[in-house]
């Protein structure tokens, strides 16, 4: 784990006071809420300005959640499922800007899931949180296209289409970092932010974060209940920082033990350390493998640090796009006269 | 312009519309564009439209040239020469012919038999190119060459000119020059020999060219975007827009590379769809970029939430509507006007639009500088109105100029204004003309940062559900809008007139509505008054004009009129009465005759007395 040099200050000299967002109006209980917390962790304990960083979501509970964390950050709350888009368009305007991109399994993986797949095969400099709870909370509770096959709502529906893996889609789709936690899963969880932020690429992290309103009942997956009897972690992540430089570690164990935010404990099995996160194939087979067994797998599926992000693609000047100077952007009278010579 | 001598009875000098019928996918657009630039050369006035279908090859199209003395570059209603080069639709083309037009065709179609009114050249395409090239692949790229040479002698080209352009046309490609040139020459050869003239078209120098250019409106607004500054492009094809991004590409890649480092000064993208293209252009906007895309009707359709949140959450972005014929699908490669009431109110709840039309060419370049400016300086989407017509059509233009004023970026706090300010919110109307202050992200000072939503907000940008709060903001929207009013380009008076009956109309309309008023004026003895719309919102000088006049024609190019009722919605409720639609929407482009014929048959039921009067004074 990082070791803070003093407590009350991070490396860069701001306090967690600097991190804090407004006051959540989410459930009490929320994972969410759980979410936020660590994003906020992750970003003092890693040294981020969060005045370089922009926060941008969709429309849903989860993209609320923006407006909880960093209010030094400028936040973007954008249409329904379209927050890629945004974001696209803001990290080329400004490639120094560090993007943090919160979505809900709604709106990304129903009417969002075009500009979702869209931005991991650009492999867009950003990290994309799902916040993923199986329902459609906002609008009271109906199915997402990640709810699990015969999984219940509150009235008794059944759901009888198979859910959406975001994870193994992300993986087809180009992203460069791809990894599943547990919103209640505050080590594994920081850790793996942690790492998404360092990454130069698309990081896609899927958090399962289980409704307490709408979805946490008996016959739901997505419930605390069902996910701490089947969550999988697929590796104890830890993350090191170190000077410039930022590495996954994975440490192979036989069991861990994880509290969750609820004060309940659970023990972990761990896959043995030959699971390749270099590898596409490994990453799918163990996804594909916890869905037959009904298990919710954890842990970090993918990272291909090598691949050029979109940024570096466009070969963008140094300095932002967004405040160039007139005499950078706009091509002398002579460009126009030569222009002018060769249509007339 | 030079005075231009009345013609010999009859004889139609530099006066006349050229149609040639072809297949698509062909070669014969090199043809037309050698014509098209000997005539330039000759320093006639001259237009080119090309009606294509929605397909790659194989299918009919036909392309118009027209020579005008008067400077009458819009299209004219029938042809007076026809090229049929197309077996498909070569009995219906001359069935289509006014009596005494000329019909140069390819020998074999036989079409003489058809009509006994028409002067018919017969061409034997097929003889001739075999002399010029042993490759079959070489003889059917060449063989619509021929028809230039034949033209060249029946309309008395200038040789040397008909030389220099197909020289320019294959520039980059001398071995072709020289094929094309030896087609041109066969096919003058031929003529020379074997045609005797008996139509009434010929070409004549006149030295009306200078120092004019012929360009495409959206190669003419991708200029607009270069010398905007233009730095986020963000775009997904569609007909008949894409030329305009494409362009954009072209002219960034050669100007916008700094020199230095090699790097891009800019950042193009094509996006999945036009709700991506959107979004990353208001996303570029919100960090401070100059942004735009390009699009037409069902992109604008499918844009429409996302300019609801541009216009709330109040963020710059450019979009260009290139025009086609809706609703749906449509006839999407034809030209309309029909998108103006949906942009006027794009998406749901209260929202207004800033729309510009560009009634040329040069105003397809001045009003995309324009158009980034307002954007910037009102902070919110602005719709730039183009068309088919305008947008994918050859037009002549005086050469554009450079832009005379600086980049307008609009109110923009930086650090140092914060710490002189002290207090910041993102909402807040201290101006009192409905423009609130922005910072951009990334701006390091602790209070820069806001929360941009498309959700209710109060003057600092946090979410509220007050009814004050909404109400306060939609009022300054609303007044941000009148402040708009004086900031747009105004309307341009085009014609004074001299009485009771005024014409407003905008866009490509507005060729065609010059040759109407002359027609109007020398056929009717009515001198109408001419207002050229050129933004929404209005200014007051719309108002000004439509009190003045008892009866004001609405030209526009769509079934509903679409302007007409936006007009409407913006004059005071007395004025609307003396509004009349005249409305084009076959999917062609517009014709002067369409207008002066519908508005005379206006005026005849309106008002008798007025036109029996200038019927009395006129003889």
């Amino acid at each position: 784990m990082a070791t803070l040099v003093n407590p009350k200050h991070n490396r860069i000299g701001l306090e967690p006071a600097d991190y804090k967002g407004g006051r959540t109006t989410l459930c009490a209980g929320c994972g969410h809420n759980a979410i936020s917390e660590r994003i906020i962790d992750a970003c003092y304990e890693s040294g981020i300005d969060p005045q370089r960083v922009i926060k941008l979501s969709g429309i849903g509970c989860s993209s609320k959640s923006p407006a909880y964390f960093l209010n030094r950050a400028f936040g973007f709350n954008a249409v329904h499922g379209r927050m890629p888009s945004i974001a696209t368009g803001a990290l080329a305007a400004n490639a120094g800007m560090l993007g943090i991109g919160v979505s809900g399994d709604g709106d990304t993986v129903s009417i969002g899931i075009g500009q979702f797949i869209h931005s991991m095969r650009r492999n867009l400099p950003m990290v994309y949180i799902i916040e993923d709870n199986g329902v459609y909370g906002l609008t009271k509770g109906q199915f997402s296209a990640t709810a699990d096959l015969g999984s219940t709502l509150k009235t008794g529906v059944s759901n009888d289409l198979p859910p959406l893996d975001t994870c193994a889609l992300a993986i087809l789709a180009g992203a460069t970092f791809v990894a599943r936690s547990f919103s209640g899963d505050k080590r594994q969880l920081l850790a793996i932010l942690k790492a998404a932020l360092a990454h130069r690429g698309t990081a896609m992290l899927d958090v399962i974060s289980p409704c307490v309103t709408f979805n946490d009942h008996e016959g739901s997956t997505k419930s605390y209940k069902y996910v701490k009897e089947h969550e999988e972690a697929l590796q104890e992540v830890d993350f090191i920082p170190a000077a410039g430089d930022i590495q996954v570690e994975y440490e192979p164990g036989t069991a861990v033990e994880v509290t969750l935010h609820d004060g309940s404990r659970l023990l972990l099995r761990k896959l043995g350390h030959d699971f390749d996160p270099a590898s596409k194939t490994a990453a799918l087979d163990v996804l594909t493998r916890a869905h037959a067994n009904g298990e919710v797998l954890t842990g970090v599926f993918y990272v291909d640090a090598a691949k050029p992000d979109f940024n570096s693609l466009l070969n963008l000047v140094d300095e932002p796009l967004a405040t160039l100077p007139e005499d950078r952007v706009r091509p002398p009278q002579s460009v126009l006269a030569g222009i002018m010579q060769e249509l007339s | 312009m030079e005075a231009v001598a009345p013609p010999v009875i009859g004889e139609l000098v530099n006066d006349f519309s050229l149609q040639v019928a072809s297949v698509n996918g062909s070669g014969s657009q090199s043809s037309n564009l050698v014509v098209l630039r000997t005539m330039f050369q000759m320093g006639i006035p001259v237009s080119g439209k090309n009606l294509f279908p929605s397909n790659i090859a194989g299918l009919p199209t036909w392309y118009t040239i027209r020579a005008s003395r008067r400077h009458y570059i819009g299209r004219k209603q029938d042809a007076d020469f026809l090229v049929a080069l197309n077996p498909e639709t070569a009995q219906e083309d001359v069935a289509g012919l006014i009596p005494g037009a000329a019909v140069v065709y390819d020998q074999p179609l036989q079409l003489e038999k058809q009509r006994t009114d028409l002067i018919f050249y017969p061409v034997p395409f097929d003889k001739l190119v075999t002399g010029i090239a042993a490759d079959a692949k070489l003889r059917k790229l060449v063989r619509t060459m021929i028809y230039v040479g034949v033209l060249a002698h029946l309309l008395q080209m200038d040789i040397a000119e008909v030389e220099t352009a197909v020289r320019r046309q294959f520039r980059r490609k001398p071995k072709a020059a020289d094929l094309n040139w030896a087609a041109v020459r066969a096919g003058l050869d031929y003529a020379r020999q074997n045609l005797v003239k008996r139509d009434r078209c010929r070409l004549e120098r006149m030295h009306e060219t200078a120092g004019q250019i012929i360009i495409d409106g959206n190669t003419a607004a991708a200029l607009g975007c270069m010398f905007a500054g233009v730095t986020v492009a963000a775009w997904y094809p569609i007909t008949p827009s894409s030329s305009l991004c494409e362009s954009l590409i072209d002219l960034l890649r050669k100007h916008r590379i700094d020199p230095a480092t090699g790097k891009a000064t800019f950042a193009v993208i094509q996006a999945e769809d036009e709700l991506a293209a959107v979004g990353m252009v208001l996303g570029a906007g919100w960090m401070g970029a100059r942004a735009m895309t390009s699009t037409s009707g069902p992109g604008i359709s499918l844009m429409a939430e996302f300019a609801g949140l541009g216009y709330y959450a109040e963020i710059p972005a450019v979009i260009f509507d290139i025009q086609r014929v809706g609703p749906s699908t449509g006839l999407p490669t034809r030209t309309a006007q029909g998108d103006i009431g949906c942009i006027a109110q794009l998406s749901h709840g209260d929202t207004r639009h800033l729309m510009l039309f560009p009634g040329s060419v040069a105003e397809c370049y001045e009003h995309a500088i324009a158009a980034f400016d307002l954007a910037e300086q009102l902070q919110t989407p602005v719709f730039v109105l183009s068309d088919l017509d305008l947008g994918m059509n050859n037009w002549i233009s005086p050469a554009f100029q450079y832009p005379a004023r600086p980049l307008q970026r609009g109110k923009v706090l930086t650090a140092d204004d914060l710490n002189r300010l002290g207090e910041f919110a993102r909402y807040r109307d201290v101006d009192g003309d409905g423009i609130p202050w922005r910072t951009l992200p990334g701006t390091a000072h602790r209070n820069a940062a806001y929360f941009t939503r498309g959700s209710g907000h109060n003057d600092r940008a946090q979410y509220s559900e007050r009814p004050h709060d909404y109400a306060g903001n939609m009022d300054r929207l609303r007044r941000k809008f009148e402040t708009a009013r004086a900031l747009v380009p105004p309307a341009v008076r085009e014609r004074a007139g001299a009485g009771r009956v005024g014409v407003i109309a905008f866009g490509s309309s507005h060729y065609p509505v010059l040759e109407a008023l002359d027609q109007l004026q020398e056929e009717a003895g009515i001198a109408a008054g001419y207002l050229r719309l050129r933004a929404f919102p209005f200014g007051p000088e719309v108002a000004a004009f439509v009190g003045a006049h008892e009866v004001i024609f609405v030209v526009e190019q769509n079934r509903d009129g679409q302007m007409l009722d936006v007009l409407k919605t913006d004059l005071a409720p007395e004025m609307a009465p003396r509004l009349q639609p005249v409305r084009c929407y076959d999917g062609l482009p517009i014709a002067a005759r369409a207008i002066s014929r519908e508005i005379e048959a206006h005026l005849a039921l309106l008002a008798p007395g007025m036109l029996a009067r200038n019927a009395a004074k006129q003889t």
